[in-house]
């Protein structure tokens, strides 16, 4: 059994949480067992299991007690770990990039510019590096479908703003920290805006309501504006088909 | 059809919310008070799971096409029908053209409105509750306003004798409440002696609440080492200590996820005391066993069968 098992946690949410944390950083490895636990964890379909939702580092799981006590949950976690690096058939699948286009700067990206002179480049190079490689998402949050995106190059990181802005309009896309993403709807937040997407994250009354999961990959192109219009005109009329390849 | 007359303060239409997509970062919604909740629906023998609608702080005003029979349970907002005052934890017939009126809450926060075969909007993601921050479910995906019209479904699950529910379900509302806590998952985070502060002391609940969470103000509750932590999954209940020191306890609308360290959950079985709480009531925390959490959700399972039992026609 690989050794890491014996680092997993097991900590308590509250009477219907069960909290499996592997590790206490934000690493690419630490993520992949995370995503693979969450997964077999949600195919074992265990009775009383209400969610699994994997994050940066822990998988939680919400279960009904009075259907599955934690100690049952806990030895079924425990079974189920021992599994994490088998290979399952859906697994030999490559991961999932799902190309997302982007219209950076002007009145879409206002802080292209900003982005730019604080990391000492231009802004074309901005945009060349956060368009240079897809981009792994290591959880979902804070709103439905805004991606905690890993790997985007160190150089144009910039720290956050200190006050958050009121109004982010839906599908910008930005930088915060070492961080980038985009907001798949209206919302407050402090990162920096580089630009804008006319795809959505996620459509309600569709078979499959979210565009991407945790474990896909982003990855930004940039377009002219005139793109980004007519791109946006087909995601409303329902006619417009995202771009997705395999890694 | 029903027609908002006047919608009152924060009204929306809720049922038990939205569950299965918290790893897409869906908020689950829902009644902030599960209990009067379901308590409503089963008053008028709906499923458990009927929309309703919840009103915060002050009622609205509504009027009846048809005669309806409808429960209303919570906090108690003086209902009137045609002028005659109703009572509260009761089950009761609007007549045809009827006017259902709601005043300022006295005591408690929130009230459920529950009308025989529930409220009748779209199911979003296997829910009609209303997500006001996502903008999605129940009418329009908010707040109800002057001149909306509500239709009423067909979640009736059983014939009933309309009337009042016994004192022994009815819980009774203070200023003043204590909330068993859990401890966990960053209690490790806390030193013991600002545990003790933590279980000591008196909580003010700040105009800072609401659905999404309750923002609480009292001694500060200070982290050993950093506040912050790698975000991670968050729940009904759970105790955030922000680098302010100040417990914030998340409710229906919460985030999915968050980066601050968690001392521990309200229990389940305790929430509905929370979300009838309003800004400037206090709120003590007590430890409690994970048993003592079960045998709460037990109880009120319990209290449900035996509620069906008594208002089923005879």
């Amino acid at each position: 059994m690989a050794e890491y098992i014996n680092s997993v946690r097991m900590l308590v949410a509250g009477e219907h949480g069960l909290v499996i944390e592997f590790g206490n950083q934000i690493s690419p490895e630490i993520n992949e067992r995370v995503q693979r636990f969450a997964k077999l964890l949600h195919l074992e379909q265990i009775p009383g299991i209400i969610e699994v939702i994997p994050t940066y580092r822990s998988v939680t799981t919400y279960f009904d007690p009075l259907v599955i006590t934690r100690q049952e949950l806990a030895k079924s976690v425990i079974q189920l770990l021992g599994r994490i690096e088998n290979k399952c058939i859906e697994e030999l699948l490559p991961p999932r990039v799902v190309h997302v286009p982007v219209c950076y700067g002007g009145v879409l990206g206002p802080d292209l510019e900003f982005v730019a002179r604080y990391t000492g480049m231009s802004p074309q190079e901005v945009i060349s590096l956060h368009t240079s490689k897809p981009f792994l998402i290591y959880m979902l949050g804070f709103i439905p479908g805004f991606p905690y995106l890993g790997g985007m190059p160190s150089e144009i990181a910039v720290p956050r703003q200190e006050r958050p802005r009121e109004r982010i309009p839906g599908g910008s896309v930005a930088i915060g920290g070492n961080q980038t993403g985009f907001y798949p709807i209206e919302s407050a937040g402090e990162w920096w805006l580089i630009g804008r997407t006319p795809i959505k994250a996620f459509h309600l009354t569709s078979d499959k309501p979210f565009l991407f999961s945790v474990g896909d990959y982003l990855h930004f192109r940039e377009i002219s504006i005139e793109r980004y219009f007519a791109v946006r005109r087909s995601v409303e009329e329902g006619t417009y088909v995202p771009e997705i390849s395999y890694l | 059809m029903i027609t908002t007359i006047e919608p009152g303060l924060f009204t929306t239409i809720q049922d038990q919310g939205r569950w299965g997509f918290q790893a897409y970062g869906m908020p689950i919604s829902g009644a902030m008070d599960r209990y009067a909740s379901q308590v409503a629906n089963l008053l008028v023998g709906n499923c458990l799971d009927a929309a309703v609608l919840e009103m915060t702080g002050s009622g609205g005003t509504f009027k009846f096409d048809e005669e309806q029979t409808v429960a209303v349970c919570g906090g108690d907002m003086q209902g009137l029908i045609n002028h005659t005052p109703i009572s509260n934890w009761s089950a009761f017939t609007v007549p045809k053209r009827g006017v259902l009126r709601f005043n300022a809450v006295s005591r408690g926060y929130r009230m459920y409105l529950a009308v025989r075969g529930g409220f009748d909007v779209s199911v979003v993601l296997g829910s009609r509750s209303t997500c006001t921050p996502v903008k999605i479910g129940g009418h329009e995906g908010r707040v109800l306003r002057q001149g909306d019209v509500l239709h009423v479904g067909q979640d009736v699950e059983r014939t009933i004798q309309i009337g009042k529910l016994s004192s022994t379900y009815i819980p009774q509302y203070g200023k003043e409440v204590q909330l068993r806590v859990l401890l966990g998952p960053q209690d490790v985070m806390f030193g013991s002696a600002v545990l003790d502060t933590f279980f000591g002391s008196s909580y003010k609940v700040t105009k800072q609440s609401d659905r999404t969470g309750y923002r609480l103000k009292g001694p500060k509750i200070k982290h050993l080492g950093n506040a912050d932590i790698i975000s991670e999954a968050v729940w009904l209940g759970a105790i955030q200590i922000p680098a302010d020191g100040m417990p914030f306890i998340m409710t229906a609308d919460h985030q999915t996820t968050r980066g601050y360290a968690k001392v521990g959950s309200v229990i389940r079985g305790d929430l509905p005391k929370l979300v009838q709480t309003k800004p400037g009531d206090s709120i003590r925390f007590r430890c409690c066993t994970e048993e003592e959490a079960i045998k709460a959700l037990q109880d009120e399972q319990d209290r449900y069968k035996k509620i069906i039992s008594a208002c089923k026609k005879e």
